[in-house]
C-alpha cells in the first residue's frame, strides 16, 4: 500500500527530473545553434507540463502524508520530493528565462565566441543528472560531490561576467547582448544552486543529517561557515 | 463510472422509537474498499447490520428506506438468503470452537445443508484459506481446531470462512480492534488484495485505518452520514466543517 | 491494634476456616467408611450375579435390582433428557418475557416438591390407569425428579455460550433451527452431560417415589410394563427386615450404590474438564 505509493511517486519525480533536464538541454543547444523551433518548444510546450506537474507532486505528497502517516526514511523522502519538485519548477522558469534570451540573441551576432555558455551548462546538466543519480541510489558521497561543484559553477559565472564588462565597455552596442548573457549564464548559475538543494535534501533523506547552508561538519564537530 | 454495487436510498434505522440511522444516501462501488467511520454511538455498526439484516434479529428493531444489492431490494427477499451473498467478520475473532480448520472454512455449506463432492470442498476450503492470506501456515494441519491459532490467525479464517460463500459484498466490523498491530498489518494488507474478488465496506473507528486501506470513506455522525467520497480527498480537503474537526479530534 | 495481634487474628481465622470445612466433610467420610466396612464383605461375583434367595438360604446377590436400577434409570433419563434440554434451551434463548418468568418458576417449584409427592402423582397417572405397579411409572417419576436438574444444567451451559457464536452461524445464512442444533448445542454438550449426570447420580438413590410406583420385585425383571427391583428399593426392604443375612445384603447393596453414585459424579467432573469449550 505504502510501498507501492511511494514507488509510483519516485517515478513521478523521476520523470519530472528528466523533463526539466530535457527543457535546460534544449535551452542551451537552442541558444548555442539557433534553433528556434527548439527553443519555442520549451517555452510553448514544456513549461506548461512543469507546471503542472509541480501541482501533481504536491497532491500527491499531501494525500500520501495525509493518508499513511508516513514516518523516518518514507517522511523525509516525501518531504525532499516535495521540495524537489519546487525546485524543478524554478529550474524550468530558468531554462525558460534562457530560452527567452536564447530568442533574442540568435538573430544577433555573437559578442564573443561562445564559450564559458557551453562550459556551464555542460558542469550545470551534468550536476543535476548526478543529483538525480543520487536521489535514485541514495546515495550521499555522489550528492556531497555534487555540492562541492558549485563553486566551480559560480567561478565560471564571475569569469564570465568580468569578461563582458570589459566588452560592454568598450563597445556600449554589445551591452544589450551582454545583458542577456549574463542573465543566461545567471539562470545557469541559479539551476546549479537547486542542483546542489537537491542533493542536500538527498543527504538528509538518507542520513537524517541536515547540511544545509553549507555546513559540511559532522553533526558532534566544531561548526566552521564556508 | 460503473454501477455501484450497494445503493442505499433514504434508509433509517430504529432501535423501538429510538432513531439511529436518519435518511442515509450512499452508493457503494464495485470491488473497492469503502470505510464507513465515526465516533462510538454514531450508527455505523448499525448501518452494516442492516446489509446482512442481522439488525432486525434485536427484538423491537426496524428500519425504513430501500437497500439494493446489484439492483435487488435486500428487504424484499428471504433474509437467509441476503446473508449467503452478504458475507460478516466481527470484532472478536468467532471460529467456531467445535469444529476443525477445515470445517470452519465450509461450515456456511454444511450448516445449510448443501452437499458437495469431497474434492469440491477441499477445493473451496483452498481457495478461501489462500485468499485469506493463512493456507501456507495452516495447510498441514486444517483438520485440527481452530482455536490454539493466534487471534489474527483465527481472523483470518473467519474471513476465509465468510470468503468461502463466495459473497458480493463483505462487512467487516471493527476487525483489527481485538489485534495487535502486526496482525493488524497482515489484515489491511489482505483487504487491498481482496478487493479483487469482493466488495468490502469496513467499519472502523480507527480514522488512521480507514486513511490507509479505504478508497472511498464515509464518515457518520450521530446517524447522519456527514461526507462520503474518496479517501485522497476527504483526508486532505474535507467538504463538511464537522468532518474536519472529527479529522483534526476535536470529538470523538 | 499493633502488627503482631493482626497477624495473630489472620493466623487463627484461616486455621478455623480450614477446621470448619474439614469439619463439614467429615460426615461423608464417616460415611463412606462406614458403609465400605460394613457392605464391602458381601460383595462378591455371586452376590452381584444372583437373585435373592428366600429367607434362610445363603447365597442371595442383587442381580435384579442392579439390572432394575438399571432400567428405571434409561426411562427416566429417556423422559427427562428430550424436554430437560428442549425447555433450556427456551429458557436460554428467550431471558424476558412473561412465559419465560412462568417456566422459570415451574422448575423451581418442581425442584422443590418432596420425592414422595411426585411418587404419588406418578401413581394417581400411570399406576392406577395401568391398574399395575410398572418400571414405566417409575421411570416416569424419576425423570420428572431430573427434569429441574437438567434444565437448568442446560440453560446455564447455553447462556455461558457468548452471542458472538449465534452472530457467527447467522451471518452466513444459517437459519435459526440449524444454529441451535448444530453449532449451540455441540459447543454447550459438555455442561449439558455433566447436568444429566448429576441428575442421574441424584435420582439413582431415590427410594420413596418407587416404593408405589415400581414397588419392586423379587424376580429379574425386564419388562417395563411390570413392576422392577432396584437398589434403594431393595435396602429399604432388606434393612428394616429382621433377617441378619439380609442385612447384610442391604449393606452391600448400600456398598453399591454409593460407589455408583461416586462413579457417576466422578465421571462427571471429568466431561466437564475434557469437553470444556473454548471461546
Amino acid at each position: 500500500m505504502l510501498e507501492e505509493r511511494m514507488t509510483a511517486l519516485k517515478r513521478e519525480i523521476l520523470g519530472y527530473a528528466g523533463l526539466v533536464e530535457d527543457m535546460i538541454e534544449k535551452a542551451v543547444t537552442g541558444l548555442l545553434q539557433k534553433r528556434h523551433e527548439m527553443l519555442t518548444e520549451v517555452i510553448e510546450q514544456y513549461e506548461p507540463r512543469a507546471n503542472a506537474l509541480e501541482i501533481e507532486m504536491d497532491d500527491m505528497c499531501t494525500a500520501l502524508i495525509a493518508q499513511y502517516e508516513p514516518k523516518a526514511r518514507d517522511l523525509r523522502t516525501i518531504l525532499m520530493v516535495l521540495k524537489m519538485s519546487n525546485d524543478f519548477e524554478r529550474m524550468g522558469d530558468h531554462a525558460v528565462n534562457i530560452a527567452e534570451s536564447g530568442l533574442y540573441l540568435m538573430e544577433r551576432p555573437p559578442v564573443k565566441p561562445y564559450i564559458d555558455v557551453p562550459r556551464m551548462a555542460e558542469v550545470t546538466i551534468k550536476m543535476l543528472r548526478d543529483s538525480i543519480t543520487a536521489f535514485v541510489n541514495e546515495d550521499a558521497v555522489l550528492a556531497k560531490n555534487v555540492c562541492e561543484r558549485d563553486s566551480i559553477v559560480d567561478d565560471l559565472r564571475i569569469q564570465l561576467l568580468r569578461e563582458l564588462i570589459t566588452y560592454m565597455a568598450s563597445d556600449p552596442g554589445t551591452i544589450e547582448r551582454a545583458l542577456h548573457l549574463i542573465r543566461v549564464s545567471g539562470n545557469l548559475e541559479r539551476i546549479a544552486d537547486l542542483a546542489t538543494n537537491a542533493c542536500e535534501d538527498v543527504i538528509f533523506m538518507v542520513e537524517g543529517r541536515v547540511i544545509k547552508h553549507h555546513h559540511f561538519e559532522e553533526p558532534d564537530g566544531p561548526s566552521t561557515s564556508n | 463510472m460503473e454501477s455501484p454495487i450497494l445503493s442505499v436510498e433514504d434508509f433509517s434505522a430504529y432501535f423501538a422509537n429510538h432513531c439511529v440511522l436518519r435518511r442515509v444516501n450512499l452508493d457503494v462501488p464495485r470491488n473497492k474498499v469503502t470505510a464507513i467511520m465515526g465516533p462510538s454511538g454514531c450508527g455505523k455498526t448499525t448501518l452494516i447490520r442492516c446489509v446482512n439484516r442481522m439488525h432486525e434479529l434485536v427484538p423491537g428493531a426496524r428500519v425504513s428506506g430501500r437497500m439494493l444489492l446489484g439492483g435487488e431490494d435486500i428487504y424484499a427477499i428471504n433474509p437467509i438468503l441476503v446473508r449467503r451473498k452478504v458475507g460478516m467478520v466481527f470484532q472478536r475473532p468467532n471460529p467456531f470452537p467445535t469444529m476443525s480448520i477445515y470445517d470452519n472454512v465450509i461450515a456456511g455449506y454444511n450448516l445449510n445443508g448443501m452437499r458437495l463432492a469431497k474434492g469440491e470442498r477441499d477445493r473451496i476450503v483452498e481457495e478461501s484459506l489462500a485468499k485469506a492470506a493463512l493456507w501456507d501456515e495452516v495447510k498441514d494441519f486444517v483438520y485440527r481446531k481452530g482455536t490454539f491459532l493466534s487471534g489474527g490467525q483465527q481472523q483470518r479464517l473467519c474471513i476465509a470462512r465468510a470468503l468461502s460463500m463466495k459473497p458480493e459484498i463483505l462487512l467487516l466490523d471493527e476487525p483489527t480492534s481485538a489485534l495487535d498491530p502486526k496482525a493488524t498489518a497482515h489484515i489491511e494488507q489482505l483487504m487491498s488484495e481482496l478487493k479483487e474478488y469482493v466488495t468490502i465496506i469496513l467499519v472502523t473507528h480507527n480514522i488512521a485505518q480507514a486513511a490507509r486501506v479505504a478508497d472511498m470513506t464515509a464518515f457518520i455522525y450521530l446517524g447522519e452520514l456527514v461526507e462520503f467520497g474518496p479517501s485522497q480527498k476527504l483526508f486532505t480537503v474535507p467538504d463538511d466543517k464537522r468532518t474536519e474537526e472529527y479529522l483534526t479530534g476535536k470529538f470523538g | 491494634m499493633n502488627v503482631t495481634v493482626r497477624i495473630v487474628q489472620d493466623r487463627l481465622f484461616k486455621v478455623g476456616v480450614a477446621l470448619l470445612s474439614f469439619l463439614a466433610l467429615l460426615p461423608l467420610f464417616l460415611i463412606l467408611y462406614y458403609i465400605t466396612r460394613n457392605g464391602i464383605s458381601s460383595v462378591n461375583w455371586r452376590f452381584l450375579v444372583n437373585l435373592p434367595r428366600p429367607v434362610g438360604e445363603s447365597g442371595g446377590g442383587i442381580a435384579n435390582a442392579v439390572v432394575g436400577t438399571a432400567i428405571l434409570l434409561v426411562l427416566s433419563s429417556v423422559v427427562a433428557i428430550p424436554l430437560g434440554i428442549a425447555a433450556g434451551i427456551f429458557l436460554a434463548e428467550h431471558r424476558h418475557g412473561r412465559i419465560t418468568y412462568m417456566v422459570r418458576l415451574a422448575v423451581e417449584v418442581l425442584q422443590g416438591i418432596p420425592s414422595i409427592v411426585i411418587g404419588i402423582i406418578a401413581y394417581a397417572w400411570i399406576v392406577l390407569r395401568m391398574g399395575k405397579f410398572s418400571a414405566l411409572s417409575g421411570g416416569v417419576a424419576l425423570g420428572i425428579m431430573m427434569l429441574p436438574v437438567v434444565i437448568r444444567a442446560t440453560e446455564e451451559t447455553l447462556k455461558m455460550i457468548p452471542d458472538s457464536l449465534r452472530e457467527a452461524s447467522l451471518a452466513l445464512g444459517v437459519p435459526y433451527h440449524r444454529t441451535i442444533l448444530r453449532v449451540i448445542l455441540p459447543a454447550g454438550l459438555g455442561g449439558i452431560m455433566t447436568g444429566v449426570l448429576v441428575s442421574v447420580a441424584r435420582v439413582a438413590g431415590e427410594t420413596a417415589p418407587l416404593l408405589f410406583t415400581a414397588f419392586g420385585s423379587p424376580y429379574m425383571a425386564l419388562n417395563i410394563l411390570k413392576p422392577v427391583s432396584s437398589l434403594p428399593l431393595m435396602i429399604f426392604n432388606y434393612a428394616t427386615s429382621p433377617y441378619p443375612e439380609w442385612h447384610s445384603l442391604a449393606w452391600g447393596a448400600s456398598f453399591v450404590l454409593a460407589v455408583f453414585v461416586l462413579g457417576l459424579n466422578l465421571v462427571a467432573k471429568v466431561v466437564t474438564r475434557k469437553w470444556k469449550v473454548q471461546f
